[in-house]
């Protein structure tokens, strides 16, 4: 992965200063609240509903074992203990003080992490595949692109004060597993007829109180420009994006505005000045950056592997059902990429202890290369797993908690923090999934459902993505109560849809029920082997709609 | 007289702002002594009479105009400001960086309104040199945060060459 040298280090260390004098002059009441409100955002603080919140950068999902002690250290010394892993590969801190996070973003700059522009109207991290360099169908690493423009986007002077929030992925694979579709720019890899390595740019997705699908506007930016053409996409969207009402301020809604079309001309015309400067890549700044995600020194896995996996697999049903559900193709023969599922039931979605985060490290160093991966999902994925030690691993997992065989089932939630944490939550969310895992709880029961993604967001800003989950959950307020807005059929993926509304909000007590009933209707009318989303859509809306409300 | 940060050093200013309310009472011929940043509109209207105004008088650029607005040549304007109505209003980060980088303006650019003393070192690299900051922050001690950064990853006005084409 990608190492500081002593230029990026010295820029890391240059923030912790600034921030440090900038936390000073506040507690001492030099700055303003409001002036000082961007500067803590830009640093990851938030200030919430029971303390503030610091949010971590994890680059593209990437972490060192070295890195995830230290988030185990950075949670016991000034956090209670736990962490939370974001649904946009960042972790979060619940309980941090004001004047401790100065020494926090101390503690991160020694293993080479920061919390730069991890919040605030600026741009935020880049996120992409978690089987980034191993997946099978992988047409190119995004992660030497994602590292590239990590640093092009580090306190960018010009774009540090957007209209607004604004969020990029970039996928390198057939599949899309980043959610590039609903993200301000998503960005995929891809080559022309003359071999040549570029993007595919997609612009004005999100999710939020006015869910988009992104819009085509390039259909092939050569690598060496995709710099100076985000710099013209970002500069047409800073001069031009709606300042008067922050709930209109996305780029999402000056593309709808001004069509996907015309807006792709205004960056063009921008562009135009752009292209060729000296910020244009050069061959061996892309030559370079590979160079830090090579194809691991990766041993021989003796062929008998898979035969002993095999006969392992059916003296242990439960180690059938986690290589089933919780493992991925890897692209090396003799390896598996395994994922560590971080939703055992009882337990916030996406929250886990100082403890295990140690534990991670631990397993890491010895099954997977010394690396770690979080993933939007918010699980995390030990991505370079030799087959020979696979049934050591689960057995490992077993033991820490981290072998809930249920990834991409309806129990593996994607879940926003909530009215328990976030202060501007509608609801809460984590009980409502909490309620859901112990009513469907049983194995043979979820894996007969199939794949199928349960989002829940406790308030329309979308940060359990539940615009994009086969069933979304959306927190509402009806005059002071906390009320579940059900909706069906969202998917994220190259053909993402957003879902859409069943009808009037239940009670948090009904929502369990209600999803029972909606399940049984796709048990009930489903044709053999079709899943959740694939029934929804041929079954169609309505059918389900009067199955809910029935 | 009022203070402001220009070229790393806080020093006496005498450019006095005509606001756009205030543009209607006045007139030209007004303005003959002392040194006015004027409003777009009336900046215009002075190139259209005289083709180039004065020496005293500058121009003031709202956040919502653009350079390609400015009539008459834009290198003879003896200070450009361009009014940040508050902090968070972004748009004259890239406001001053075409004026400099396509516009090729080599004269004091100033920003005025209400930026803050931590947004010094961003705006040095949008090109501006001048600074009015809001009120309560005192000049002198602003200085210090122009240097926050020993380094920077983007090609800017001050540093157009890009890190990744300087590492060795």
């Amino acid at each position: 992965m990608y190492r500081y040298d002593s230029i990026d280090q010295q820029i890391v260390d240059d923030r912790v200063a600034q921030f440090r004098d900038q936390t000073q002059r506040y507690l001492a009441g030099e700055i303003a609240e409001e002036e000082f409100l961007p500067l803590r955002l830009q640093n990851g603080l938030y200030v919430q509903r029971l303390a503030p919140m610091l949010r971590v950068c994890v680059p593209y999902g990437m972490l060192d074992t070295k890195q995830v002690r230290m988030l185990a250290h950075i949670a016991r010394k000034y956090d209670k203990g736990y962490a939370h892993v974001t649904t946009r590969q960042n972790i979060q801190y619940n309980w941090p003080a004001l004047e401790d996070v100065p020494d926090i973003l101390a503690d991160l700059a020694s293993v080479e992490m920061h919390a730069i522009q991890t919040s605030g109207n600026c741009i935020r991290n880049f996120t992409a595949d978690p089987f980034a360099g191993v997946a099978l169908d992988e047409v190119m690493d995004p992660r030497p692109y994602c590292e590239v423009m990590r640093q092009w986007a580090t306190f960018h002077p010009e774009f540090a004060f957007l209209p607004r929030k604004f969020k990029m992925a970039v996928c390198g694979s057939k599949s899309d597993r980043a959610a590039i579709l609903v993200h301000d720019i998503g960005m995929a890899l891809t080559t022309n007829d003359a071999g040549e390595i570029g993007f595919e740019v997609f612009v004005g997705g999100g999710l939020g109180r006015t869910p988009v699908i992104a819009s085509l506007i390039n259909s092939f930016v050569p690598e060496k420009d995709i710099l100076t053409y985000l710099e013209a996409i970002l500069r047409v969207y800073n001069l031009s994006g709606n300042r008067e009402n922050k709930y209109k301020a996305r780029i999402k809604i000056l593309v709808r505005a001004m069509g996907a079309e015309a807006f792709a001309e205004r960056v063009d015309q921008e562009w135009k000045h752009l292209k060729g400067s000296e910020s244009t890549l050069t061959a061996e700044e892309i030559e370079r950056m590979k160079s830090y995600f090579p194809t691991p020194d990766y041993r021989e896995v003796a062929s008998t592997a898979d035969t002993e996996i095999e006969s392992l697999r059916s003296e242990h049903q439960a180690f059938d059902r986690w290589l089933t559900r919780n493992t991925r193709d890897h692209r090396q023969p003799g390896y598996v990429s395994i994922l560590l599922s971080l939703k055992p039931v009882g337990v916030p979605p996406g929250d886990v202890t100082a403890e295990q985060l140690d534990a991670i490290a631990d397993l890491a160093d010895k099954y997977s290369l010394g690396e770690v991966r979080t993933t939007h999902e918010q699980n995390m994925v030990l991505a370079d797993v030799a087959k020979d030690q696979l049934f050591e691993l689960w057995q490992d997992c077993k033991k820490l908690g981290f072998a809930s065989p249920t990834i991409g089932t309806l129990n593996d939630m994607i879940c926003c923090p909530g009215g328990d944490f976030c202060s501007l939550a509608n609801a809460k969310s984590i009980p409502v999934a909490e309620a859901l895992q112990r009513k469907f709880d049983d194995l043979d029961y979820l894996y007969d459902l199939g794949d199928l993604s349960l989002n829940i967001s406790g308030c329309m800003n979308a940060c359990g993505h539940h615009h994009v989950g086969h069933i979304g959950v959306l927190g509402v307020d009806k005059k002071g109560e906390e009320w579940y807005q059900i909706q069906l059929g969202g998917d994220q993926g190259k053909n993402a849809s957003l879902a859409k509304v069943l009808g009037p909000s239940f009670s948090r007590d009904e929502v369990p029920e209600i999803i029972e009933k909606l399940l049984n209707h796709f048990v009930d009318n489903r044709i053999e082997g079709e899943s959740f989303l694939e029934a929804y859509r041929r079954i169609g809306h309505d059918s389900f709609k009067a199955a809910a409300y029935a | 007289m009022p203070r402001i940060i220009l070229d790393n050093s806080v020093v006496d200013d005498n450019w006095q702002l005509i606001t756009e309310s205030e543009q209607a009472d006045v007139d030209i011929s007004q303005l003959a002594e002392g040194n006015y940043l004027v409003p777009l509109s009336v900046w215009n209207s002075l190139v259209a009479e005289l083709t180039t105004p004065p020496a005293n008088i500058g121009l003031w650029l709202a956040s919502t105009e653009l350079p390609e607005q400015i009539q008459g040549s834009i290198s003879e304007i003896p200070v450009l400001a361009i009014d940040f109505p508050a902090f968070a209003d972004g748009r004259g980060f890239s406001i001053g960086r075409l004026l400099r980088e396509r516009y090729g303006y080599k004269g004091q650019l100033r920003a005025i309104g209400k930026p803050i003393r931590d947004q010094l070192s961003y705006l040095v690299r949008c090109g501006f040199n001048a600074f009015d900051l809001a009120e309560h922050y005192d000049p002198e001690e602003a200085l210090t945060s122009l240097k926050d950064f020993s380094d920077n990853y983007q090609g800017s006005v001050d540093q157009p060459i890009p890190l990744f084409r300087r590492r060795s």
